[in-house]
């Protein structure tokens, strides 16, 4: 509570900054139109032009909040001008590649830390798969997956999931092996299997690595299915929005659909934090 | 069918060699060994099942095609690595971390600031920011400059973040004990924060160097002179030129594995004291 009034001020600092960038940088065309039109600029009526382009090079807030306002509440949902309807289709993406990412990697995560042969062959490549830019290779994921037939959802949903494995991974292992010598030993003297102790120890142990794991996966997929969209030519879908905006230079809607994504990002994180909040209060493991 | 038959023994093989090498006792020649063996494995076993089941080479080449790719057109990989990471990637991840050190340095001695940036910084880094790409090849036009823009945002966070807990990481004691011996500010930062503050700023490093060579190769998508290896890769999808493609993908693994293998080095040198590095 007591970081609020630091928290307050510095997003004012940011409207603030961005105001005046958004004079500064938009300056040129307003002194433009004016000697065109043989008009003297007033400082106000200078700061009144760039505030309200029409293809601002930095569009100001509010013109960014009134696009939204017209896009999100103005607009049926189903329509193609709406932008729920595009912040659906990449959330769709982003929802089955990141439980599709969370599943193998709670798979791979099992395996690594059960077979000591996948510990010392596998996890180094798990390592070196994320040196790979893979969103670099997005594009052509998308091409080979539509030749075979895969087409919609799932190619972006693969390119989501590659990125949100990762984290998963990493952090599922580093929880499963987080149980000290002495609890293991305590689950021993119990005559334990290990299967038992799996699912007795490791397993509610590794919990509260595995959500901020979560975390770290869901905005990774957020970002897989927002790039997904951008090569292929997709037709709806934030990214979608995002490069038919920088073709036609529509600066307003590219900056929409970036706080679109920022808010559906906040959002998804904001849910899995909930969800474990709530689950390691159950489990009594709540700091 | 032999070839898949290759693929099969290929697998089996390399396993085996794996789980004999898990066996035996550790050492650093095995945790080398387990996964280059497993590396060709996969690889072996890849050329054997696009090759078996005839599977089309504009939907995946075999490595062999790719190999010999990437041999006859060095001189193309060349020119877009210049252009894509040499410029685009390395100049904003300088810029980029760099920015960010200093600022999370300036920061740290307003706690008013860090109580206010550091959600903010977190909020951010957790968001989207590759989406500013086409904005700032806007802004910055066509050629690397705008790569580099869209580098530096993205490092930029996750660099801030990390500097910050670092250099809030020493102990209420170490600070006394600086105090006892009359240490400034100055000293105190040169001498026992920043130090202390390594192991988080080369783990900001660290997740930079992947996001460097992202973000310069996807604002490439959005817009690039002719060359450069996300101009390469678009437009090479366009022709179905796929081992191209893959030429470049080689590129790009190597590059950045060697950056983050660089910095690890690095890392490894500069924190030789932390317990994370004493094996």
């Amino acid at each position: 509570m007591k970081s609020i009034i630091p928290v307050l001020t510095i997003v004012g600092a940011i409207f603030v900054i961005w105001y005046a960038a958004a004079v500064w940088l938009n300056a040129d065309w307003a002194y433009d139109k004016a000697t065109r039109s043989g008009e003297e600029l007033t400082f106000t009526t200078l700061v009144a032009d760039t505030w309200s382009q029409k293809k601002p090079k930095l569009p100001a807030p509010h013109q960014v909040a009134a696009e939204l306002w017209d896009t999100v509440a103005m607009k049926s949902v189903t329509s193609k001008r709406s932008l729920v309807y595009h912040t659906w289709i990449t959330f769709s993406a982003t929802s089955l590649g990141f439980m599709l990412g969370t599943l193998l990697g709670t798979l791979l995560a099992v395996g690594i830390v059960f077979n000591r042969t996948m510990d010392m062959s596998v996890m180094p490549w798990v390592i070196a798969s994320q040196t790979i830019p893979i969103l670099a290779i997005a594009p052509m994921i998308i091409v080979v997956l539509n030749a075979v037939g895969i087409s919609g959802l799932l190619p972006k949903a693969m390119i989501s999931m590659y990125l949100s494995f990762f984290p998963v991974v990493v952090g599922m292992v580093k929880g499963l092996r987080s149980p000290d010598q002495m609890q293991l030993d305590q689950m021993r003297t119990w005559y334990a299997s290990s299967n038992q102790t799996f699912w007795k120890l490791r397993l509610p142990a590794s919990m509260p690595y595995f959500f901020t794991s979560l975390k770290i996966a869901m905005a990774a997929s957020l970002v897989g299915a927002i790039v997904g969209e951008l090569p292929t030519g997709a037709v709806a879908g934030l990214g979608a929005r995002l490069l038919a905006g920088s073709y036609y230079g529509q600066t307003i809607q590219i900056w929409s659909a970036l706080i679109m994504a920022a808010a559906l990002a906040a959002v998804l994180v904001g849910i899995i934090g909930l969800i474990q909040r709530i689950t390691l209060k159950r489990m009594g493991m709540a700091q | 069918m032999s070839w898949l038959i290759f693929a099969a023994i290929a697998w089996a093989f390399g396993w085996w060699v794996n789980v004999r090498l898990a066996r035996m006792r550790p050492a650093r020649m095995v945790s080398l060994a387990a996964p280059l063996v497993f590396g060709a494995t996969l690889i072996a076993v890849w050329e054997g099942v696009v090759r078996g089941l005839e599977i089309s080479q504009v939907l995946l080449p075999a490595p062999s095609v790719i190999a010999l790719r990437f041999a006859s057109s060095l001189d193309i990989l060349w020119v877009d690595f210049v252009q894509t990471v040499l410029k685009g990637a390395l100049s904003g991840y300088v810029i980029g971390c760099g920015a960010a050190f200093l600022i999370a340095v300036a920061i740290d001695r307003y706690p008013f600031l860090q109580r206010g940036l550091l959600p903010v910084g977190n909020f951010v880094a957790a968001l989207p920011v590759i989406g500013m790409a086409p904005i700032l090849v806007m802004w910055f036009g066509f050629d690397w400059q705008s790569k580099a823009a869209v580098v530096v945002v993205m490092v930029f966070f996750p660099m801030l973040v990390n500097t910050v807990q670092g250099l809030q990481a020493t102990e209420a004691m170490q600070r006394d004990l600086m105090r006892t011996y009359a240490a400034d500010y100055w000293a105190t930062l040169f001498k026992l924060r920043l130090p202390a503050a390594m192991p988080f700023v080369f783990n900001g490093l660290k997740i930079g160097t992947t996001l460097a060579l992202i973000g310069a190769i996807v604002a490439e998508f959005f817009g690039s002179p002719v060359k450069g290896m996300g101009f390469r890769i678009s437009t090479s999808v366009g022709q179905l030129a796929l081992d191209l493609v893959w030429a470049e993908i080689v590129v790009a693994a190597i590059a950045g594995s060697a950056f983050y293998g660089a910095m690890s080095l690095i890392e490894k040198a500069v924190t030789f004291w932390h317990p994370s590095q004493r094996s």
